[in-house]
């Protein structure tokens, strides 16, 4: 094993797709400019810049996808999908369905999101819980190196559109990536940490937000679990309604806004099928329903801190009376 | 490519011509005795999709807009599936879910009909990326979208990507005067598109849409130059949508003048005359291609009215591949 930045894994990812598979080729605005190692491997047939103008960079992702070409396109910050929402919704995810299966769309939509460059919200959204609404898309967001690679090159080689979402915070984050080939497949999340008590679910920078407040609550004697999805769409329904029929108690937590957000899916996924698993209610953990702001300080109260997961564990067993000696007076309701 | 010489020849087109008439017309008569649905014919516009399309050799591609039933007849279409998927029927080109608004036929080389104004202008680049890239032979690409699409800002976005990456496109642009509900004229300061065209530095014609000869011959002039030089071109076929938006539709918005004049320059009408003077044709030949079509549309209503409904479990199938 050795340790390379999300970055890096991400560009092993692209190299040896495109190594591998002469029909994948990547474009976008800057893509040539900035990814000038592909460039020179490549040529410029398969590493494109693009004008500024995302509708048709994703069309023409989309038109290439049905007719041999395997795409990989950076949309560069996820709000800016919004100009593209047309050729990924009503073309990349549906016209495999309204031609009868007579096309196929394998395509990868690259787009950063998240909080830590104090980019504001035209740069700053998470909207994911957008395209996991949408027929025929999948959707990723990874939270480490490994993944990253893993995930990428499962999606370049994955016959449908796939949103892959980079959480910016990640970008120089080291992390253990295999030297051999290595993919993950999509579809499966990971439980990145044991646990008996509780399940943390979570997604993208809050996986590690997760482990720091799993880890603190090992100190007070809660064994929580870490749920990391990776995959939103499809969702690993097995892999979350098997921990929490273990522990019976569950958190989700991401930056994205609350309403009609994925963990509002997980949330309704448990109370369907694992309802009398539960010992206390289900809780989110989220980004408020607001533009994410620039100043640093706001930036970073936008998205669910250790304090708050813990503060929130807390309150699952206290609300319930539970036989687990950590009580609700010994820590308070919300941070300090 | 090389073009089968019966497809070219006034009496070829002339017969496509008055299959897609009739064909819109049968769809028409089912909206309006309830036993279809409603629909964008093409009806007025025969002559700008046969002439471009019987320009086309067997390697080209096609993406189209909501009035595909003319473009897809001419490529060789059978009318009998086409029915059959406009009533949703299991033998329709897309086992009846696309229905008459978004039908494909990949076997043909009609990778989208789009219902979104402008679809087409967004796939486009991208099949002739592939074609460009991938394709041994010298494919093109012909994407047909209207004046309204035009006002789309992805139009821009098409041209211009086109344009740059040099892609091999034929972008053909049905001028029928109609957006929707609305008059050209109300949202556009110019009469022809080919000015917005030129913009983006393709080599832009306008022709007359009504007359399939004068199409033709600027459409295979057309694709003999992008097969050659491997970039954009764009052909404005100035026409007339001669009937309304969505069936049914009674056209009280339409100035009756204006109407009329473009009925009177019907483009089937327009041919026949033509080639009975030229005497390409006799009334003999005109009553037995008629006759021809009629037994052709009747073939396809009883195949697409005997075809099942699709099994309800269809619902949830091809939805990833």
């Amino acid at each position: 094993m050795r340790t390379i930045t999300v970055n890096d894994a991400v560009g092993e990812a692209l190299a040896e797709e495109m190594r591998r598979d002469p029909r994948v080729l990547i474009f976008g605005e800057g893509v040539a400019t900035k990814r000038h190692d592909l460039l020179a491997e490549f040529g410029a047939a398969r590493v494109r810049n693009t004008p500024l103008a995302e509708g048709i960079i994703a069309g023409t992702a989309v038109g290439a996808a049905a007719t041999g070409l395997r795409p990989v396109v950076d949309l560069l910050f996820a709000p800016f999908l919004c100009f593209a929402m047309d050729e990924i919704v009503n073309s990349a995810g549906k016209l495999r369905y309204l031609s009868g299966g007579q096309f196929a769309f394998p395509m990868v939509v690259l787009a950063l999101s998240g909080a830590g460059w104090g980019v504001g919200a035209q740069h700053n959204h998470n909207l994911e819980a957008w395209f996991a609404h949408a027929p025929g898309l999948k959707v990723v967001m990874p939270s480490n190196a490994a993944d990253f690679k893993g995930l990428l090159k499962a999606a370049i080689r994955d016959d449908n559109p796939v949103l892959f979402f980079m959480d910016l915070a990640l970008g120089f984050q080291p992390g253990e990536v295999p030297q051999h080939e290595h993919l993950v497949p999509i579809g499966r999340a990971a439980t990145v940490r044991g646990g008996s008590d509780l399940t943390l679910i979570s997604y993208a920078k809050t996986v590690h937000t997760c482990m720091e407040a799993a880890h603190r609550l090992a100190e007070i004697g809660v064994s929580a679990e870490v749920i990391d999805l990776r995959s939103l769409k499809p969702l690993d329904e097995g892999a979350i309604l098997r921990s929490v029929g273990k522990t019976g108690r569950v958190v989700v937590v991401h930056e994205a806004s609350r309403s009609c957000g994925i963990g509002a899916e997980v949330a309704a996924l448990v109370a369907e099928h694992a309802f009398a698993s539960l010992r206390a209610p289900v809780v989110r953990l989220t980004g408020p329903d607001a533009p994410a702001p620039a100043s640093f300080p706001l930036e970073q109260a936008f998205v669910p801190q250790a304090d708050a997961i813990v503060s929130a564990a807390m309150k699952l067993f206290a609300d319930i009376g539970s036989a687990t000696s950590v009580t609700h007076a010994d820590f308070p309701l919300e941070p300090a | 490519m090389t073009q089968q010489p019966d497809r070219a020849s006034p009496l070829a087109m002339l017969e496509t011509m008055m299959l897609i008439r009739a064909y819109e017309e049968t769809i028409v008569a089912m909206s309006e005795a309830g036993t279809g649905p409603g629909s964008c014919t093409s009806v007025g516009q025969e002559a700008s999709a046969v002439g471009v399309v019987h320009a086309l050799g067997a390697h080209d591609r096609i993406l189209t807009n909501h009035r595909s039933a003319g473009h897809l007849l001419a490529r060789g279409a059978d009318p009998g599936r086409m029915l059959a998927e406009v009533l949703g029927r299991r033998d329709g080109y897309c086992k009846g879910k696309s229905g008459h608004l978004h039908i494909s036929a990949k076997a043909l080389g009609v990778i989208l009909t789009s219902t979104i104004v402008g679809g087409e202008l967004s796939l486009a680049t991208g099949v002739a990326l592939s074609q460009k890239m991938l394709a041994e032979d010298d494919g093109i690409v012909v994407c047909f979208f209207g004046d309204g699409a035009a006002c789309e800002g992805v139009f821009h976005e098409s041209l211009n990507l086109a344009t740059v990456w040099e892609l091999p496109i034929l972008y053909v642009c049905e001028n029928n005067q109609w957006q929707a509900f609305v008059h050209r004229r109300e949202t556009m300061p110019v009469d022809e598109v080919r000015h917005w065209a030129a913009a983006h530095a393709i080599d832009s014609r306008s022709v007359d849409g009504n007359d399939v000869e004068a199409v033709h011959a600027a459409a295979r002039e057309a694709v003999g130059r992008i097969r050659e030089t491997g970039k954009p071109m764009f052909l404005e076929t100035l026409t007339y949508r001669l009937r309304g938006h969505f069936e049914p539709d009674d056209q009280s918005y339409v100035d009756p003048a204006e109407l009329a004049a473009w009925q009177a320059r019907d483009p089937i009408a327009l041919l026949q005359r033509r080639l009975l003077a030229r005497d390409e044709l006799t009334a003999a030949q005109l009553r037995t291609i008629e006759r021809n079509v009629r037994a052709r549309l009747d073939d396809a209503t009883l195949f697409a009215e005997a075809s099942p409904f699709p099994d309800i479990s269809e619902l949830i199938t091809d939805i990833y591949a």
